[in-house]
C-alpha cells in the first residue's frame, strides 16, 4: 500500500531524490482519514460502493463538505480559498479520497473556470463568480466542441457579435457534459471571422438561463444522458462576461487544457479499482474454485498493476518538477494517454472477470432501484462502465491529438 | 484448393443481403428491439419459408442437408445485419440437440416447426457457478413415478421469454463438473414451477433467468440417454461457435466498412480524418484482424467434419482469435469516429456491443487458448 510507501521523485534538476514520508506528513495523512471517516456521508457512501450513480445532490453535498473544510480548492492560491499544501500533501489527499471512494467532483467550476478567472479575469468576474463556484451554488459546464470543430477546436464557428453592450451569440455546442445541470457555460466563440483562426476567438461566461439556449440531450452506447446539445439562437451576453481582451480565447484555452489534462490519469481510483477487481476475483465462482485460481486471468491484472505504478511515478515526476516552478505543460499529455489507457484495460478486465454476467443491460434507472440486480450485485455497473469509458481516449483533447503534442512539443518533430 | 462459395450459398448470401437491405434497416431493427419479443414473428417466418431455419438440417429431419459451411454463409450475413432474431438459440443450439437426440416423436412435435419458423425453443445450460465449462452442472433431475422432477437455477438463458418449450440441462447423477450424468430435457415454457425473471441484454438481445421448482415432467421428455446428455450439449455448442464467430467476422467486415466510410467523409484540420497516416495504419490493423479472423473461421468452417481433436483445435484457435480480434475492431472503430461512436444514434456502437457479448459468449480467449494448449 501506498500509506508508508517510500517514494521517489525527480526534482527539476534531475537529480534522483529519495522522499519518504515526513512525521508531519504522516500526521497529514491521519487528519485527512479521520476527517473523511468522520465526514462522508454515509448514505453517499453506500451509493458509490455499490455503483449507484450519483445525484446532482449528492456531488454538491460532499463538494459543499470539502469546501467549508477549505479542502476543495485544493490548487488555488490560498488567499482565494486555496489550500497552500505541498505536492506531497497534495498527493496524500487525492489518494486518500480515492481510496475511500468519494464521490467525483465536477471539474468544470473549480479546476477549469475557476483558474480561468483569477488568472485571467476582471476583478468584477472574480468578486461574483469564485465564491460561487467554491461553495457549489452555481454549476459550470465546458462549452468548447462543436459538431464540426472537435480535435481541430480552432475551426470553431459559434459566433459573438458586439452590439453596443452585448454580445450576441450564435452557434452549436456539441458533446457538452452535464449541461441539462448547469448554470453557466463558459464558451470558445469566435468574434473574428478574417485572420488567423485561433486569433478570432474569445471566451466567454455565459448564464444558462438567458432567453435562446436550448439543451438537448445525446443518449450515449450505456443508455445514458451525459452529454448534450447547447444551441444559441441570438442569446444577449453582458460584454463584461468576455474574460481577457477580445481574441485572447486561444490563449486561455490552451492554458486551461493543460489543467484538465493532469487530473485526467486518475491514478488514485485506478488503484482502489484494482484492488476492488482483487477482491471480485476471490468472489467470483469458477467450478469448485475461484477465479483467483486463474493465473491466466490473474497475470493481467499483474501487469496492469506495474504500468499503473510506472504511470504514477511519471505524474509524481511531473508533481515535482511543477512545484519546482515548472508550467503543466506538453508532459500532463503523457498522462492523459497513460491514465485514460489504465482506465479502459481495467474497465475490461472487469467485464472479463463477471463472464456472462456483464451482459444483462442494466440502465440507470435498474441500478438505482431497490430490485435485486441479475446476477452478483458487482457485476452490474461493470458493462456500463466499459462502454462508457469508451470516451476517455475521446475527450480532454483525444489519445491521437496528445500524441501529436508531444510529438511536436517534447520531440520536437 | 478451392475457397469459393458453390453457386447455392452465392444465392443464400445474395437473399440474406436482400432481405436486410429491404426489411431490416436500422430504423426496422430499433422497432424489432422495442417489441414485446424483442424481435420479429414475421422475419422469423420469412427466415422458415427462405430455408434459413432449416439450413443445418438433414432432409430426414425437413431440413436441406447444408453443413458448416452453409451455417458460415447465413450467420456472416446475419451478422453484417445486425439480426436479433433468434437463429442461435432455437436453430443452431436446440435445433442440433433435437437432431442429434430426438425421437422420430419429439422430432415430429418439435423439430419440424421450429424449421419452418411455427415454434421456438430455446437451451439453458449456463449457471452462476459454471463459467464457461459445459459439464459444470447443479441443477437436477430426480426420478418420480411418472417421469422426471426437475430442480435449479439457469442464468442468461437467451429469448426464454419467447420460447414455447425449453431443453434444459440438469444433473441425474455424478458430481458437479462430471461430464457424464448429465440429462437434456424438453420443458414446457408454462410448466408448473418455471419461473422467469426477463431482461434485456447489452447487445439488444432479450434473456432470462430461471429457476425450476419442483418442475414435473413426463418420461418422454427425456432427449436421448438418461446421464449422457454431454456430446449432444457440447456439439450444439461447437456448432453455435462457428456460428456466432461468423457472425462476428460479418461484424467486423461491417464496422471496418463504416469506419472507413467515416473517416473518408469527416474532416478535421481541412483534411478527410483518412489522410492522416496515423488513422491509416490503424484501419490497416482492423483489416489484417479481419482478414485473419476471416481465415481461421473459413479453416473452422472447412474442418467441423474432421476428427474430434482437428475440429477442437480449429473452434479454440478460431474463438481465441475473434476474442482478440473482436477487442481490437470494435474499440478502434470507436476511438475512430470520435465522440460520434458513442452515441446511441450511430449503428456502430450497436455492432460494438454484439461483438462485445461474442467475445465472452461460449468462453472467452483465455478459455479457449487454454483449450487449444490441452488439445
Ligand atoms: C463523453 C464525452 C464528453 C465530452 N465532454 C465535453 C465537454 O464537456 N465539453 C466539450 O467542449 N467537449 C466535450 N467532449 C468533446 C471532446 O472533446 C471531443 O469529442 C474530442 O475533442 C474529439 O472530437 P470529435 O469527437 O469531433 O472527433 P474528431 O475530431 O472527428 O476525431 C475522430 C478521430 O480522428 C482522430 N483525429 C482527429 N484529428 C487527428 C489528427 N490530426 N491526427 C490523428 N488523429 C486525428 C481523433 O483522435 C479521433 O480518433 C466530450 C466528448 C465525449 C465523447
Ligand atoms: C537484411 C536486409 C536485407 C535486404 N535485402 C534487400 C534486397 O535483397 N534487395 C533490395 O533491393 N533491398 C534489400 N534491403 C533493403 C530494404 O528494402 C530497405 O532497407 C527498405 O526498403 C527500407 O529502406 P531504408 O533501409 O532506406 O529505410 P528508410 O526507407 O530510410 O526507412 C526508415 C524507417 O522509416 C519508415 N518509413 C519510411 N518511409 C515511411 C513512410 N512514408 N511512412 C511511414 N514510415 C516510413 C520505414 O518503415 C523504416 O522504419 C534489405 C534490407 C535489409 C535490412
Amino acid at each position: 500500500m501506498y500509506n508508508d510507501v517510500v517514494y521517489f521523485a525527480l526534482n527539476y534538476k534531475g537529480v534522483l531524490m529519495n522522499l519518504s514520508f515526513s512525521k508531519e506528513d504522516q500526521e497529514f495523512q491521519q487528519e485527512v482519514r479521520s476527517f473523511i471517516e468522520q465526514n462522508y456521508p454515509s448514505e453517499i457512501k453506500e451509493k458509490q460502493d455499490q455503483g449507484i450513480p450519483l445525484s446532482k445532490e449528492d456531488t454538491v453535498k460532499w463538494h459543499k463538505i470539502l469546501n467549508d473544510k477549505g479542502w476543495l480548492a485544493v490548487n488555488w492560491p490560498e488567499e482565494l480559498g486555496g489550500t497552500g499544501w505541498t505536492i506531497t500533501q497534495k498527493h496524500i489527499f487525492q489518494n486518500e479520497l480515492a481510496a475511500a471512494n468519494t464521490p467525483t467532483l465536477m471539474p468544470f467550476g473549480v479546476n477549469m473556470c475557476g483558474p480561468v478567472i483569477y488568472t485571467f479575469g476582471s476583478d468584477e468576474q472574480k468578486e461574483f463568480h469564485l465564491p460561487k463556484i467554491l461553495n457549489g451554488d452555481i454549476w459550470w459546464c465546458q462549452g468548447y466542441s462543436e459538431p464540426g470543430s472537435g480535435s481541430d477546436l480552432a475551426s470553431l464557428k459559434t459566433k459573438a457579435e458586439k452590439k453596443g453592450d452585448v454580445y450576441v451569440v450564435n452557434g452549436a455546442k456539441t458533446w457538452t457534459t452535464l449541461a441539462q445541470h448547469a448554470d453557466w457555460i463558459f464558451c470558445l466563440v469566435r468574434t473574428d471571422g478574417s485572420g488567423k483562426k485561433q486569433e478570432g476567438i474569445s471566451f466567454l461566461l455565459i448564464d444558462m438561463k438567458t432567453p435562446g439556449v436550448e439543451v438537448k440531450p445525446i443518449i450515449t452506447i450505456d443508455g445514458t444522458h451525459e452529454v448534450n446539445m447547447v444551441y444559441f439562437d441570438n442569446v444577449e451576453v453582458p460584454v463584461t462576461n468576455l474574460v481577457g481582451e477580445e481574441g485572447f480565447g486561444w490563449s486561455i484555452a490552451k492554458f486551461l487544457l493543460a489543467h484538465e489534462r493532469t487530473g485526467i490519469a486518475g491514478i488514485p481510483s485506478l488503484k482502489r479499482e484494482l484492488d476492488r477487481l482483487r477482491d471480485i476475483t476471490t468472489q467470483i465462482q469458477v467450478g469448485e474454485g475461484s477465479l483467483k485460481d486463474d493465473v491466466m486471468f490473474m497475470s493481467k491484472l499483474d501487469r496492469l498493476e506495474i504500468k499503473l505504478t510506472a504511470a504514477e511515478y511519471t505524474e509524481l515526476r511531473t508533481l515535482a518538477a511543477m512545484s519546482a516552478g515548472g508550467h503543466p505543460g506538453p508532459e500532463s499529455s503523457i498522462l492523459k494517454i497513460l491514465g485514460t489507457d489504465l482506465q479502459q484495460e481495467l474497465s475490461d478486465l472487469f467485464v472479463e472477470a463477471v463472464g456472462y454476467y456483464a451482459h444483462p443491460f442494466m440502465t440507470e434507472e435498474d441500478l438505482a432501484s431497490n430490485e435485486s440486480r441479475i446476477g452478483p450485485d458487482f457485476a452490474a455497473p461493470v458493462m456500463p462502465h466499459y462502454l462508457n469509458y469508451r470516451k476517455v481516449s475521446i475527450y480532454g483533447g483525444s489519445n491521437e491529438i496528445q500524441r501529436n503534442v508531444i510529438s511536436k512539443a517534447v520531440l520536437g518533430l | 484448393m478451392d475457397f469459393s462459395l458453390t453457386e447455392e450459398q452465392q444465392l443464400l448470401q445474395d437473399s440474406i443481403n436482400q432481405f436486410i437491405e429491404r426489411e431490416y434497416t436500422f430504423d426496422d431493427r430499433k422497432k424489432f428491439l422495442d417489441s414485446e419479443k424483442g424481435f420479429n414473428e414475421e422475419n422469423w417466418k420469412t427466415f422458415g419459408s427462405l430455408g434459413w431455419l432449416g439450413m443445418p438440417f438433414s432432409e430426414d429431419d425437413g431440413g436441406y442437408n447444408g453443413g458448416p459451411v452453409d451455417v458460415m454463409v447465413i450467420m456472416e450475413n446475419l451478422g453484417k445485419g445486425l439480426i436479433v432474431e433468434p437463429y442461435v438459440p432455437s436453430i443452431l443450439l436446440s435445433g442440433k440437440i433435437l437432431a442429434d437426440l430426438g425421437s422420430d416423436d419429439q422430432k415430429s412435435n418439435y423439430l419440424h416447426s421450429m424449421i419452418s419458423g411455427e415454434k421456438i425453443v430455446t437451451f439453458a445450460y449456463i449457471e452462476p457457478q459454471s463459467r464457461f465449462n459445459l459439464s459444470d452442472c447443479l441443477t437436477k433431475a430426480t426420478v418420480s413415478d411418472d417421469g422426471y422432477v426437475l430442480d435449479g437455477y439457469k442464468a442468461l438463458v437467451h429469448n426464454a421469454s419467447a420460447s414455447d418449450t425449453l431443453i434444459i440441462s440438469a444433473r441425474t447423477s455424478g458430481n458437479q463438473c462430471d461430464e457424464k450424468g448429465i440429462s437434456l430435457f424438453l420443458v414446457d415454457a408454462n410448466a408448473e414451477g418455471v419461473s422467469l425473471r426477463n431482461y434485456s441484454t447489452i447487445d439488444g438481445g432479450k434473456a432470462s433467468e430461471l429457476t425450476l421448482e419442483n418442475v414435473s415432467v413426463s418420461k418422454d421428455s427425456l432427449l436421448g440417454e438418461i446421464d449422457e446428455g454431454f456430446t449432444a450439449i457440447d456439439n450444439a455448442i461447437d456448432l453455435a461457435t462457428l456460428g456466432i464467430c461468423a457472425e462476428a467476422v460479418g461484424i467486423m467486415g461491417k464496422m471496418n466498412e463504416m469506419t472507413l466510410e467515416y473517416t473518408k467523409t469527416r474532416e478535421q484540420f481541412e483534411q478527410k480524418l483518412s489522410q492522416f497516416q496515423a488513422l491509416q495504419h490503424r484501419m490497416v490493423d482492423n483489416f489484417m484482424h479481419y482478414e485473419q479472423s476471416k481465415s481461421l473461421l473459413v479453416m473452422c468452417a472447412a474442418k467441423m467434419n474432421d476428427n474430434t481433436e482437428d475440429k477442437k483445435k480449429a473452434l479454440a484457435s478460431l474463438k481465441y482469435q475473434i476474442g482478440l480480434s473482436g477487442k481490437h475492431i470494435g474499440e478502434e472503430s470507436i476511438q475512430l469516429h470520435g465522440g460520434m461512436g458513442v452515441t446511441d444514434e450511430m449503428q456502430i456502437g450497436h455492432y460494438f456491443k454484439r461483438l462485445t457479448t461474442i467475445r465472452t459468449l461460449y468462453g472467452n480467449s483465455d478459455y479457449h487458448l487454454s483449450n487449444y494448449a490441452s488439445l
